[in-house]
């Protein structure tokens, strides 16, 4: 992660581009660009120090809203493509933003190996359980037997579930959150990237077009009734959920809270949990590579110098030839 | 039997099932040839399995370089069954075959008149073996084809201080302690060998040169390495498939020495993608795969293309459709190279046909990716891939580094003092050779955005008509821009004399059984050349033309059942082909089936001849 040394203040506003968002009136994308122009703005991390990369989809167009340099690559692409950048040049900020057919569905094998490299960067996914730009078929988390309005009959398909997959994977932070709980969200998306290592944020939001059942108004709305009524979405963490590994050599408290963290995803419940789930410190991918490769720690792989003035490879090939010579 | 003794050329042949050291048998015969000032050219052949399965490397040994095999075997060296079923009517009259009578009746394999059956007692040997070093049978088990290197050498008269010294090239550091227990298996195949006095009457001689120039023995895999290394790449990535993954293997094992990231993949769609967003960054990034993963990385590349991203992708051809044939040689992804990805994606399409083009092209293709910013396809084949030669040293001398328009840091902090800057860079912009100034991911002033959609100059989706032909028009000039770039000595070759009869149209590892198969020819009264195609797209119009234009037979060689060179030939051209000569066996053409093949055509005027020999 990248700091600020300019000395000028960069507020949220510094991390928006000209350009204006296509999408329609009521998205929750919005919701969640803000929010992670203002976890950059709170970090001070320099614009061009940050790659933001998206797949495709209404979210992956994030980062053309975006004034750092903006990836938008293929469907369910973001996440390799993003891992390259972030190998090649471990000092930038790599966000990656997608939808959840683009992680979940389309790109579910590299969401799921992402988490066995633990490559220093963050994941949002925007889960609004449709395929908004293809007009509103079922995402792989809309549940079984729930019918959104484009849907000609039921879905038929079970949802996954993100969440505990990722912990499964190896993501060493896991976290939902709500694109209008803008507090919460750039709360969460600020530690998200401030953890070193492979972090996740699915963030539940409305798609005012083809989401009917999951509005802004039923994510608004209190369930229960009398003194038992509360509202739908609330924050685990403010209940005293804690889901940090405090000391990751302590095998026992390790799994302890990560059987906790995978108890309190899978329990049913009426009301929706947002909140850090799963959090802990792990060797990143390249921490893992320094003491097999220690040149990779001394500069970045993109900053090593390739020839001379005159144009001269600087690579010497003079020990490796000795395997094969035979004279 | 003849009574004349041929000296320096020598086709020589061992097999067995896979997982029992036939490679490591050919990898030391090769090394001990080549320490004695030999040329070897090793042919892998083996199945898709781990353990069990048929394979076996045929050595063709020579005084000069050679660039091919040959079919007759003079001598096969078996130490276990199956093998001798196979191979032992090839071997040629005059020739022998060395055999375990535990196991192998040579009156059942059908072998031709003149060929001497060489009982080796291999138990027996190995007993011996095993008190002499006293190490438990088991042990010194494993040596069996090490004592059948020994039996083989000893058949034609090899001096056996080179065999010492290639075991000590190839056991080294920890593993010293293996040289002189299995130096002791070779004494005893030669021990043997003497005993049974068959050597004299075999009419096949190996002699040490004394010129002994600098060579390196080396397979094609390690070959690309090498030229991606030198080129200053230093990120790879790959997932595992047969034959690319040896090429990442073994430069997983050197990347400490050179700082490079080499990462595994879950899939070949990943591969490219990372490789891609690597590149993003400035770095030189590649990744290596065949048949079935490039197929897979169809839409990174024409992400790369549209975001004129430099990249180098390697595909090491096999037998194809599908899986195909997983282990064997073919030439079949030409068409699909030349048109990969939906849409008209720009690419550059290499196809290097030595071991020294492997090295040249790998090194050159990280140049012409950044000169003109879109991926670099290059072609190479299983044959090549997996064959143990001896070659000469790589010339380094003329390779330099050009990473084309790059815009440096104190470039980027003049134009953001300039008062049109508006914190972004036009990265895609409009010039008159179609190529932009291109600055990095992370660069201070560079910011700019990259789409897989239509884009504007700083990289914003826009689907302006007008924006839309001028952006088609400038990705497509590049390659105008490239052709005119690259040296035409690196585009195509003519071999042989300059205006022959017959022209031989090749591409690819072919190159190497036309190359010795053309003084045969030439020597025999026909008047034939040989063209090499090395640059595929774009595709040089002019130079081919005029070239083929003058020969009266024009003959497609190549190693796929439609003449997919021949198409593209015809396409860029209109030059049709007279005839093909086509193989598909997933076995390489030898240069024994190239002189008879290019003669039968000529002579016979067949339209179109499909080779089949080999196994």
């Amino acid at each position: 992660m990248a700091t600020n040394v300019q000395n000028k203040p960069l507020t949220a506003r510094d991390y928006k581009s000209d350009l204006l968002s296509d999408w329609c009136p009521g998205c929750g994308d919005f919701g969640i660009v803000a929010a992670l122009q203002g976890a950059l703005a709170e970090l001070q991390i320099p614009q061009h120090r940050v790659a933001v990369v998206g797949g495709v989809g209404c979210s992956s167009k994030s980062p053309h809203l975006m004034q750092t340099y903006g990836i938008h690559t293929l469907h369910g692409r973001p996440v390799p493509f993003a891992l390259g950048v972030a190998l090649a040049n471990p000092d930038l900020t790599v966000v990656v933003t997608g939808g959840d057919g683009d992680g979940y569905g389309i790109g579910s094998g590299h969401f799921m190996n992402a988490g066995r490299r633990n490559v220093d960067m963050t994941y949002l996914v925007y889960n609004n359980e449709v395929y908004g730009l293809t007009k509103g078929q079922a995402s792989p988390t809309l549940a079984y037997g729930q019918q959104t309005k484009s849907l000609p009959v039921p879905n038929v398909q079970e949802r996954v579930d993100p969440l505990s997959l990722a912990i499964c994977s190896g993501y060493t932070f896991v976290a939902r959150s709500y694109a209008y709980n803008k507090k919460h969200l750039t709360e969460t998306i600020k530690r998200a990237i401030q953890h070193p290592g492979m972090a996740i944020v699915d963030i539940l939001q409305p798609c005012p077009t083809y989401n009917d059942l999951h509005t802004k108004e039923w994510y608004d709305q209190s369930i229960g009734v009398g003194a038992t009524q509360t509202p739908r979405v609330y924050d685990i963490e403010a209940e005293g959920y804690c889901g940090k590994v405090n000391n990751p050599k302590d095998a026992a408290e390790w799994e302890r809270k990560e059987i906790a963290a995978l108890t309190k995803i899978r329990t049913p419940e009426d009301r929706i949990a947002v909140g850090v789930y799963w959090e802990v410190i792990k060797p990143t991918f390249m921490e893992r590579l320094y003491p097999l490769n220690p040149q990779l720690k001394e500069r970045a792989v993109c900053l090593a110098p390739l020839a001379d003035n005159a144009g001269k490879p600087l690579a010497n090939l003079g020990n490796v030839y000795e395997e094969f010579r035979v004279s | 039997m003849t009574n004349t003794e041929t000296v320096n050329h020598f086709s020589w042949t061992i097999g067995g099932p896979q997982g029992t050291g036939v490679d490591s048998s050919a990898i030391l015969f090769v090394r001990a040839c080549a320490l004695a000032g030999l040329y070897c050219y090793g042919k892998r052949e083996y199945e898709s399995t781990i353990k069990g399965g048929h394979s076996y490397t045929n050595v063709r040994v020579s005084e000069t370089f050679i660039n091919s095999h040959v079919d007759p075997i003079h001598l096969f060296t078996a130490y276990e069954k199956t093998a001798p079923l196979v191979h032992a009517p090839a071997i040629t009259p005059g020739g022998a075959l060395i055999y375990d009578p535990k196991v192998t009746d040579p009156a059942q394999l059908g072998l031709q008149n003149g060929v001497s059956a060489i009982a080796i007692p291999y138990d027996e040997l190995l007993n011996e073996l095993a008190a002499e070093l006293n190490q438990p049978l088991a042990k010194v088990m494993i040596m069996k084809n090490t004592l059948a290197v020994g039996a083989s050498l000893a058949m034609v008269k090899f001096d056996p201080q080179y065999v010492e010294a290639a075991l000590k090239g190839i056991f080294t550091d920890r593993k010293a302690a293996l040289v002189p227990m299995n130096m002791r298996a070779v004494e005893k195949g030669y021990e043997a060998i003497e005993k049974l006095g068959v050597a004299a009457n075999f009419p096949y001689r190996l002699e040490a040169r004394p010129d002994n120039p600098e060579r390196l023995v080396m397979s094609g895999t390690s070959a690309v390495a090498l030229g991606k290394v030198k080129a200053g790449c230093k990120f790879q990535t790959y997932y595992p498939i047969t034959p690319a993954s040896d090429e990442s293997v073994y430069l997983e094992s050197i990347a400490a020495e050179f700082g490079m990231n080499v990462v595994q993949c879950e899939d070949e769609i990943a591969s490219a993608c990372m490789a891609v967003g690597a590149a993003l960054t400035g770095v030189r990034a590649a990744t290596s795969t065949s048949c079935p993963g490039f197929g897979l990385m169809a839409e990174g590349i024409g992400w790369a293309s549209m975001n004129e991203v430099p990249v180098v992708i390697v595909d090491y051809q096999r037998g194809t459709p599908a899986t195909g044939l997983p282990t064997r040689h073919e030439q079949a992804d030409l068409l699909f190279t030349a048109f990969i990805s939906h849409g008209t994606p720009q690419r550059i399409v290499v196809a290097p046909g030595t071991m020294a083009e492997y090295f040249e092209d790998a090194f050159n293709a990280f140049n012409y990716a950044e000169q003109y910013q879109m991926p670099v396809l290059m072609l190479t084949d299983k044959c090549l891939a997996n064959n143990t030669m001896t070659i000469h040293p790589f010339d380094e001398s003329k390779l330099v580094i050009n990473r084309g328009k790059l815009v440096s840091d104190e470039e980027l902090a003049r134009l953001s003092q300039q008062p049109e800057y508006q914190g972004v860079f036009k990265r895609y912009a409009f010039s008159e050779d179609g190529v932009s100034p291109r600055s990095f991911v992370g660069q201070e002033h560079g910011i700019h955005w990259n789409a897989g959609d239509e884009h504007s100059e700083i990289g914003h989706i826009w689907e302006d008509p007008e924006n839309r032909i001028k952006m088609m028009q400038k990705r497509q000039k590049k390659l105008e821009t490239a052709l005119k770039g690259i040296p035409q000595d690196k585009q195509f070759k003519l071999y042989g004399p300059e205006n022959a009869e017959c022209t031989v149209v090749v591409w690819g590892s072919t190159l190497g059984p036309l190359l010795d198969a053309l003084p045969i020819l030439n020597s025999d009264g026909l008047s034939v050349n040989v063209l090499q195609l090395r640059l595929m797209v774009p595709f040089p119009v002019d130079g081919v033309s005029q070239i083929l234009n003058r020969a009266k037979i024009k003959v497609g060689f190549e190693m796929n059942n439609t003449g997919q060179l021949a198409k593209l030939i015809r396409m860029e051209t209109g030059i049709a082909m007279d005839h093909m000569i086509l193989k598909y066996t997933g076995r390489p053409v030898s240069e024994t089936e190239a002189v008879a093949a290019v003669r039968d055509v000529m002579k016979q005027q067949v339209k179109e001849v499909v080779l089949h020999y080999g196994y």
